[in-house]
C-alpha cells in the first residue's frame, strides 16, 4: 500500500477531531455528546497510529489500544451517570443539571 | 526629728487608702476621725519639724531626704526625694495647718452626705493634701509633676464630688481638661530640660543654667516659656483661668483648699522654684508680670458683677494670684511666697465664712437672696469681715496689707520693676476693695431674705476663728522700711528666693511711705464706693444695669470677658464636630472600598460559571487553544 | 529548657481541656487554669533567680542582651538542609514579655470563666494555643520558627472571634485575619529575602537571628527587606492608616479575646519592631524613622479623637489601644534608650490598663448586655466597686502620675523629644486627648445620671481578685518602675548601640550631655570647658563603675573558684604524697 504522509493522517485526525468537538458543543442530548467524546477519542487514537507509523514504531498501536480500554471502560461509568442523571432530571438534556452556577 | 518629713506627706496618703479601702463600712465619725486625724498628726508634725529647722537649722537650710531610686534610664535617674528648705517648710506649714482647719469645718459640713459618701469625701480631701505635700516637698521636677498631676486629680474628684448632678461633671472635666494644656506644655518643658542636662533635680538645674544656657537664648526662652504654661494652667491665669469660676460647683471645703489656698498657688511656687530659668529669660518675666496684671484687672471686674457669692470669691482668687504673678513678674519672689500666704489664710477664712453662710441659709448661694446675716450669725460676720478686710488690705492691721503693699513697693522700685504694673496692680486694688465690700453689704447687711436654718456649730466656728487671727497678724512678720523693717519673712527665704534689688536708703523709705499711703487711700477709698453703690444707693447700679451699654457691660463682665465663648467656639466645638464626622472612621472606607472591588470581580468573574456542561467544555477548548498558540507562537 | 517547657505545657493543657470537655463542662476551665498558673510560677521563679544574682546592688550591671548574652537559650536542629532550628531565646525584654503574657492570661481564663457556655473545651484549647503562640513570638530566634509563632497566634485568635464573639464576630473575625495574615506574608518574604542575600554573600542558608545580623545590603534592598517587616509589625501595632482590623477585632471579640488582643497581639507588633527590625536593618531604619515618628505621632492623635467620638464602650477602649501604640511607635523609631525603655514600659502598662478596662467593659457587658454608653449612666451607685476600679485604670489611661503609663509616656517623650522636638511637641497634645477620652469614660458610664434603671451586682470575689492585682501590678509599675527598667535596660542597651554604631554622626549615643539643637547662640570658652569638664567627669564615673563591677565579677568568680580548687587540690596532694590507703 502507498505511504502517505504524516502531515494527511494528522489532518485527518484533526479534521475528526474538530467534528467530535462541535458534536460535542452543539448537542444537547447528553448521548449525542458522548458519542461525539467517543469520536473525538478515536480522533486522538488515529493520531497516535499515525504517529508510530511515521517513526516505525510501535508505540502508536500500543497507545490506540490502550485508548480502547480506557474509552470502554469511560463509556460505561459515562452510561450508569446518564441513567442516574434521567432519573433525577426526567430528561436526557445536558443543560438540565446546571444548578452548581454562580 | 527633721528625719519625719516623709511622714508629712505619708500619713494623708495612709488616710486616703483607710478611708477608700474601708469607708464604707465605717462610721461616720470614725470616717472624720480618720480625716481630720490624719492633717491633725501630719500639722503637728510639720509644726514640730518647723520648730527644729528653725531652732537648729541644717547645713545650707537644706534637708534631704531621698526614700527610693524612682526611674533609672540612660543616665537620667531621678528619686523619690524629699526636700525641705524655707521655701518648702512655709509652704507645708500652710497647706497642713489650713488643711487641718478646713477638714475640721467640712465634719459639720458635708454631714447631711451618707456615710459612704462622707468617707469619700475625706478620702479625696487627704489624698489631694498628699499630692500637694508631694508638689512642695519634691526634689526633683519629675516627682513635682506627680504631685501637680494629683492635686489636678484631686480637684477633679472633689468638683465633681456631687456626681448625680451632670453639670458638676461637666465643670470637674473643665477643670482638669484646662489644667491638661497647661501641664502638656510643662511636659514639654521638662522635656527640653531632661535633654540638656539628663536630670530633673532642681537643685542641679537651678546650679547648671546660667552656666549653660546664655541670657536670653532661644532654648532658656522656650523652657521658661513652657513652664509658664504650666503656672498658668495651674493657677488659673490668663488665658486658662476658665475653669476656676465654674469649679465652685465643688463643696465649699473644697474650694477654700484647693481653689483658693494652695492648688491654685502650685504654678507661683513652680515660678518661684525655678526663678533662676526665668532670671535667664528677662522677656519672659515680663511676660509673667504682664499676665499677672491682666488678669487681676480683668478678674477683678468680674467679681463685681458676680452673684454667687462662691464666684465672686473665685474671681477675688484668681485677681489675687494675678498679683502673685505681678510679683514674680518683677523678680519679687519672697513678697509673691508671701502674699501667697497671707491669700491662704484670708481666702480661706472667706471661703469657710461664706460657706457658713450657705449652710445656714440652707443652700443659698446668691448674696441677692441673703442679707442680714450679720445679725444672725454675728461670729461669722465678724471673721469675715477681719478676712474681707485683709482682701482689701486696709492699712496696718491687716496682713493683706503688708503682703500686697510689698508687691506693690517692689513693682514700683525694684529692678525689674515697672510703673505700668504698679499702677495696673493699683487700679486693681481699687477694683479689689469695690468688690469686696460689695460682698459684705450684700451679704451681711440690709433685709433677711433667706431665714436661718442651720447654725454652725464650734467645729465650723473655730477655725473661721483661728483663720481671722491669722489674718489679721501674719502680715507682722514682714514690716516695711516705714515701720521699722523687719523683714522676718524675707530673711527666712533669703538663701532660696534671693529678694530683688530695690532702691536702698532713706529716699527709698520716703517712696516707700508715699507708696503706702497711696495704696491706704485706694483701699479705703474702694470700701466707700462699694458702701455707696451697694448699701447707699442701691438704685444707681440697678440703673446704670438697665441701660443697653450697661447690659452689655454687666454681662460680658459677668460671663468672664467672653473666654468661655471663645474657647468653645474655637475648640470645643471643631473637636466635637470632626470626633462626630469621623465616628466611623474615613479610613475604613479604603478597606471597604478594597472589599467591595473584590465582591465586584467575584460578581463578574461569578458569570463564567453557568453550570452547564458544554459551556465548560468550550471553555475547555477555547483555553486549549490559546495555550497551543502561545507555546508554538510566542 | 524553660522557654521549652512554657510553650508545651499550655499546649498540653490546651488539648487536655478540650477532651476533658466530653466528660465535664467545669474541667477544661480547671485545667486551662491549672496550666497557666504552672507556666506564670515557672516564669515567675525565673524572673526572681535572674534578678535577684543580676540587679544592681552598687551600680549598672550590664545583665544579658542579644549578640549573645541570653538568660536562656535552647537549640535544636529542625530541618537543617534549609538551615531552620528550633531556636528559642530569652534576654531582659522577652522575659518581661512572657511574664506579662503569662500574667494576662491567669486573667483572661479567671474571667472567661462564666462568660463561655457553648463548646468550653475548645474555647480553652484556642485560648492557650494563643498563648503558647505569643510566648513562641517573643521567645523565638530563628526568623523561620518566628513565622511559624506568628501564623500559630492568629489562627486561634480567628476561632476565638469567629465563634464566640458578639453579632458582627464573622466580619470581624475576617477582618483581623486578612489583615495580619497579610502583613505577615509579607514579612515572610522579607524573611526569604534576607535568607537568600544572606546566603549569597556568606554562603551560610541561615534563618538564624544571631547570623543575620550584620548582613551587609545595599540601601534600598535593606529598604525593601525592612519595609516587609515594618509592613507586618505596623499593622499589628497597629499604626493608623492600618489600625482599622482593631476596633472591630476588639469589640466583637468575647472579653477574653479582647484582652489578650489588646494586652498582647499588639505587643507582638512592638517587640517585633524592636527586635528585628533596628538590629537587622540599622541604616534602613534610621533613614525610615523620621516618616514612623510622625506615623506614631498621627497615630496619637487619631486614636485618641475617635477614642472621643464613639458611644460603643468597647469600641471607645479599642481605639485607645491605638492611642497608645502611637507612643510607641514614636519611641520605638526615637533610637535611643530612653525612648526604648520608655516603649518596653508602655508595653507592660498599657497591657495591664487596656487589658483591665476591657474586663470592666466585658463585665458589665455580662450584666446589663448592652455596650452602648448612651444608655449607661450613674451606675457609680449601683456597682461602686466596678466604678472605682474604673476610675483607676481611666486614670491610667490618661497618664495619671503614679501609676505606670505616665513613667512610660514621658520616657517616651523624653526620648523622643531629643529625636524630633516638633513631632513629640505634637504627640505632647495627645496627653490633653487622652483625658479627654478617659473622663468621658467615666462621665458617660458611672456619673451622672442614670438614663436606664438597671439592676446590677457589683464585681464579685473572683473579678476583685483580678481587678486587684491589676491594680497592684500597675501601682508597682508606676512606683517602682526600676524592678523591669533593670531586666530590659541591657537588650534595649546593645539595640540602641546596634543601630547607632554605624552611624556616621558617631557618638551619639555615648555622650551623656548633648549638644543643644535648639542654642543657637555662641557658647562662652567657659561654658565649653565647663561642658566638657562634667562630660569628662560622667565618662570617668561610669568607666570607674564599669571596672568595679569587673572587678567585683572577676573577684566573685576568682571565689567561687577557689574553695573547689583548693578541694581538689587537696585531695590530688594527699593521693600524690601517698600512704593513702587505696
Amino acid at each position: 500500500m502507498t505511504s502517505f504522509s504524516m502531515e494527511h493522517g494528522l489532518i485527518l485526525a484533526t479534521i475528526i477531531f474538530m467534528l467530535g468537538l462541535i458534536g460535542l458543543l452543539s448537542r444537547k442530548n447528553i448521548v449525542f455528546i458522548l458519542m461525539s467524546v467517543e469520536i473525538m477519542l478515536n480522533a486522538a487514537g488515529l493520531a497516535f497510529v499515525v504517529a508510530g507509523s511515521r517513526w516505525s514504531q510501535p508505540d502508536g498501536q500500543v497507545m490506540f489500544i490502550f485508548i480502547l480500554a480506557m474509552a470502554a471502560a469511560e463509556v460505561s461509568i459515562a452510561l450508569a451517570l446518564i441513567i442516574l442523571l434521567h432519573r433525577k432530571f426526567k430528561t436526557l438534556d445536558a443543560d438540565a443539571a446546571h444548578n452548581m452556577r454562580g | 526629728m527633721l528625719e519625719l518629713l516623709w511622714m508629712v506627706p505619708a500619713l494623708p496618703f495612709l488616710g486616703y487608702i483607710i478611708l477608700a479601702l474601708f469607708g464604707g463600712r465605717m462610721t461616720k465619725g470614725i470616717s472624720a476621725a480618720v480625716g481630720v486625724g490624719m492633717l491633725g498628726l501630719s500639722a503637728l508634725i510639720t509644726i514640730v519639724i518647723a520648730i527644729s529647722f528653725i531652732a537648729s537649722p541644717p547645713e545650707g537650710y537644706l534637708f534631704l531626704q531621698t526614700l527610693w531610686k524612682w526611674v533609672d534610664v540612660a543616665g537620667f535617674s531621678p528619686a523619690i526625694a524629699l526636700r525641705l528648705d524655707p521655701v518648702s517648710l512655709v509652704f507645708i506649714f500652710i497647706i497642713t495647718f489650713v488643711g487641718f482647719l478646713i477638714h475640721l469645718y467640712s465634719v459639720q459640713y458635708m454631714e447631711e452626705e451618707d456615710s459612704t459618701w462622707y468617707a469619700r469625701f475625706f478620702a479625696y480631701m487627704n489624698l489631694f493634701v498628699g499630692a500637694m505635700l508631694m508638689l512642695v516637698l519634691a526634689d526633683n521636677l519629675l516627682l513635682l509633676y506627680l504631685g501637680w498631676e494629683g492635686v489636678g486629680l484631686c480637684s477633679y474628684l472633689l468638683i465633681g464630688y456631687w456626681y448625680k448632678d451632670p453639670a458638676n461633671g461637666a465643670a470637674a472635666r473643665k477643670a482638669f481638661i484646662v489644667t491638661r494644656v497647661g501641664d502638656t506644655a510643662m511636659a514639654i518643658g521638662l522635656f527640653i530640660l531632661v535633654m540638656a542636662f539628663r536630670t530633673l533635680n532642681i537643685q542641679e538645674i537651678l546650679r547648671h543654667v546660667p552656666l549653660v544656657w546664655p541670657v536670653s537664648s532661644q532654648a532658656v526662652v522656650i523652657t521658661a516659656l513652657m513652664l509658664l504654661g504650666g503656672a498658668v494652667g495651674k493657677s488659673a491665669q490668663l488665658p486658662l483661668q476658665t475653669w476656676l469660676p465654674d469649679a465652685m460647683a465643688g463643696p465649699t471645703p473644697v474650694s477654700a483648699l484647693i481653689h483658693a489656698a494652695t492648688m491654685v498657688t502650685a504654678g507661683v511656687y513652680l515660678i518661684a522654684r525655678m526663678h533662676v530659668i526665668f532670671l535667664q529669660a528677662p522677656e519672659v518675666m515680663t511676660i509673667v508680670g504682664i499676665i499677672g496684671a491682666l488678669t487681676l484687672i480683668i478678674a477683678g471686674f468680674s467679681a463685681i458683677t458676680q452673684f454667687d457669692i462662691k464666684k465672686v470669691l473665685a474671681y477675688s482668687t484668681i485677681s489675687q494670684i494675678g498679683y502673685m504673678f505681678l510679683a514674680l513678674g518683677v523678680g519679687a519672689w519672697s513678697a509673691a511666697v508671701f502674699h501667697f500666704m497671707i491669700h491662704a489664710f484670708f481666702k480661706a477664712l472667706l471661703f469657710l465664712g461664706a460657706g457658713a453662710v450657705i449652710y445656714a441659709l440652707h443652700h443659698e448661694q446668691n448674696m441677692f437672696k441673703m442679707g442680714g446675716v450679720k445679725n444672725m450669725l454675728p461670729l461669722t460676720f465678724w471673721t469675715f469681715v477681719i478676712g474681707s478686710a485683709s482682701l482689701a488690705a486696709l492699712p496696718l492691721v491687716t496682713g493683706g496689707f503688708y503682703s500686697k503693699d510689698l508687691i506693690l513697693y517692689l513693682a514700683f522700685t525694684g529692678e525689674h520693676g515697672s510703673k505700668l504694673l504698679y499702677f495696673a496692680g493699683l487700679f486693681g486694688a481699687l477694683i479689689t476693695a469695690v468688690y469686696t465690700s460689695r460682698m459684705v453689704f450684700l451679704t451681711f447687711y440690709g433685709h433677711e431674705k433667706t431665714h436661718l436654718h442651720n447654725r454652725p456649730g464650734p467645729v465650723m466656728e473655730v477655725p473661721l476663728i483661728i483663720l481671722a487671727v491669722l489674718s489679721t497678724i501674719g502680715g507682722f512678720i514682714e514690716l516695711p522700711g516705714t515701720l521699722g523693717h523687719f523683714p522676718l519673712f524675707s530673711n527666712f527665704i533669703q538663701n532660696i528666693l534671693p529678694s530683688p534689688g530695690s532702691g536702698e536708703g532713706h529716699e527709698g523709705i520716703g517712696t516707700e511711705l508715699m507708696l503706702q499711703i497711696v495704696a491706704a487711700v485706694v483701699a479705703i477709698g474702694g470700701v466707700f464706693i462699694g458702701y455707696l453703690l451697694y448699701y447707699k444707693k442701691p438704685e444707681t447700679v440697678q440703673n446704670f444695669k438697665q441701660t443697653p451699654s450697661g447690659q452689655s457691660l454687666y454681662k460680658f463682665w459677668l460671663y468672664g470677658w467672653g473666654f468661655d465663648w471663645v474657647y468653645d467656639t474655637l475648640f470645643v466645638k471643631p473637636i466635637d464636630w470632626i470626633a462626630q464626622v469621623n465616628k466611623s472612621d474615613v479610613i475604613d472606607l479604603i478597606y471597604t472600598a478594597i472589599a467591595w472591588l473584590t465582591r465586584g470581580f467575584n460578581r463578574m468573574f461569578s458569570f463564567t460559571q453557568t453550570g452547564r456542561l458544554r459551556w465548560y467544555a468550550m471553555g475547555i477548548a477555547f483555553g486549549a487553544i490559546v495555550a497551543i498558540t502561545i507555546v508554538v507562537f510566542l | 529548657m524553660i522557654l521549652f517547657w512554657l510553650i508545651v505545657i499550655l499546649m498540653a493543657g490546651s488539648f487536655l481541656a478540650w477532651l476533658s470537655s466530653r466528660w465535664s463542662s467545669v474541667a477544661p476551665k480547671w485545667i486551662a487554669l491549672v496550666a497557666v498558673l504552672i507556666d506564670f510560677l515557672a516564669a515567675a521563679s525565673f524572673w526572681i533567680k535572674i534578678a535577684s544574682f543580676n540587679y544592681p546592688a552598687a551600680g549598672n550591671t550590664l545583665i544579658a542582651g542579644n549578640k549573645g548574652l541570653w538568660f536562656t537559650e535552647l537549640n535544636w536542629m529542625w530541618i537543617p538542609s534549609f538551615g531552620i532550628s528550633f531556636h528559642l531565646a530569652s534576654d531582659g525584654l522577652s522575659l518581661l514579655l512572657v511574664m506579662l503574657t503569662l500574667f494576662i492570661g491567669v486573667l483572661s481564663v479567671l474571667i472567661s470563666w462564666n462568660e463561655i457556655q457553648y463548646k468550653v473545651g475548645f474555647f480553652y484549647f484556642n485560648l492557650l494555643w494563643i498563648l503558647a503562640g505569643i510566648i513562641g513570638v517573643f521567645t523565638a530566634i530563628d526568623l523561620f520558627l518566628f513565622y511559624f509563632f506568628w501564623e500559630v497566634m492568629l489562627i486561634p485568635m480567628y476561632f476565638l472571634i469567629g465563634i464566640w464573639g458578639s453579632k458582627n464576630r464573622i466580619y470581624a473575625s475576617f477582618k483581623f485575619f486578612i489583615f495580619t495574615q497579610s502583613s505577615g506574608l509579607l514579612m515572610f518574604l522579607s524573611i526569604l529575602g534576607l535568607f537568600f542575600l544572606h546566603g549569597k554573600a556568606t554562603g551560610v542558608y541561615t534563618f538564624d537571628y544571631m547570623q543575620l545580623i550584620g548582613t551587609k545590603m545595599a540601601p534600598n534592598v535593606a529598604m525593601w527587606l525592612m519595609a516587609g517587616f515594618v509592613i507586618a509589625f505596623i499593622v499589628k501595632l497597629p499604626a493608623v492608616p492600618f489600625h482599622n482590623w482593631l476596633p472591630d477585632a476588639h469589640t466583637e471579640a468575647p472579653t477574653a479575646g479582647s484582652v489578650i488582643l489588646a494586652a498582647l497581639m499588639l505587643k507582638t507588633g512592638a517587640y517585633g519592631l524592636i527586635r528585628f527590625v533596628l538590629p537587622l536593618f540599622p541604616d534602613a531604619a534610621r533613614t525610615f524613622a523620621p516618616a514612623a515618628m510622625i506615623l506614631g505621632a498621627i497615630g496619637i492623635i487619631y486614636g485618641a479623637v475617635l477614642a472621643f467620638a464613639q458611644t460603643d464602650f468597647k469600641r471607645l477602649v479599642a481605639y485607645t489601644s491605638v492611642n497608645h501604640m502611637g507612643f510607641v511607635l514614636l519611641g520605638v523609631f526615637a533610637l535611643n534608650e530612653m525612648a526604648l525603655q520608655g516603649v518596653v514600659m508602655q508595653m507592660l502598662c498599657h497591657g495591664i490598663s487596656t487589658g483591665a478596662l476591657f474586663i470592666i467593659v466585658g463585665a458589665l457587658y455580662g450584666r446589663i448586655h448592652t455596650r452602648d454608653i448612651e444608655q449607661m449612666g450613674g451606675l457609680w451607685d449601683k456597682v461602686p466597686r466596678m466604678g472605682s476600679m474604673a476610675m483607676v485604670f481611666a486614670l491610667a489611661s490618661l497618664g495619671l502620675p503614679g501609676l505606670g503609663n505616665f513613667i512610660a509616656e514621658f520616657l517616651v517623650l523624653a526620648g523622643a523629644y531629643q529625636a524630633s522636638n516638633w513631632t513629640t511637641a505634637i504627640s505632647t497634645i495627645g496627653l490633653v486627648l487622652s483625658t479627654m477620652y478617659s473622663l468621658r469614660i467615666m462621665a458617660k458610664v458611672f456619673l451622672g445620671k442614670p438614663r436606664k434603671t438597671w439592676t446590677l451586682e457589683d464585681l464579685n470575689l473572683r473579678e476583685m481578685i483580678v481587678m486587684g492585682s491589676l491594680t497592684i501590678v500597675i501601682l508597682w509599675l508606676g512606683l517602682f518602675p526600676n524592678h523591669v527598667l533593670y531586666v530590659s535596660r541591657a537588650s534595649i542597651q546593645s539595640v540602641v548601640n546596634t543601630v547607632n554604631a554605624s552611624s556616621t554622626a558617631a557618638g551619639q549615643a555615648n555622650t551623656l550631655l548633648q549638644d543643644l539643637p535648639l542654642d543657637k547662640t555662641e557658647k562662652k570658652n567657659d561654658d565649653i570647658s565647663l561642658k566638657q569638664k562634667d562630660r569628662q567627669k560622667e565618662q570617668i564615673k561610669i568607666e570607674e563603675q564599669i571596672k568595679t563591677e569587673e572587678q567585683l565579677r572577676t573577684e566573685q568568680q576568682i571565689k567561687a573558684e577557689e574553695p573547689i580548687k583548693t578541694e581538689e587540690y587537696m585531695k590530688s596532694e594527699e593521693h600524690t604524697k601517698g600512704g593513702i590507703r587505696q
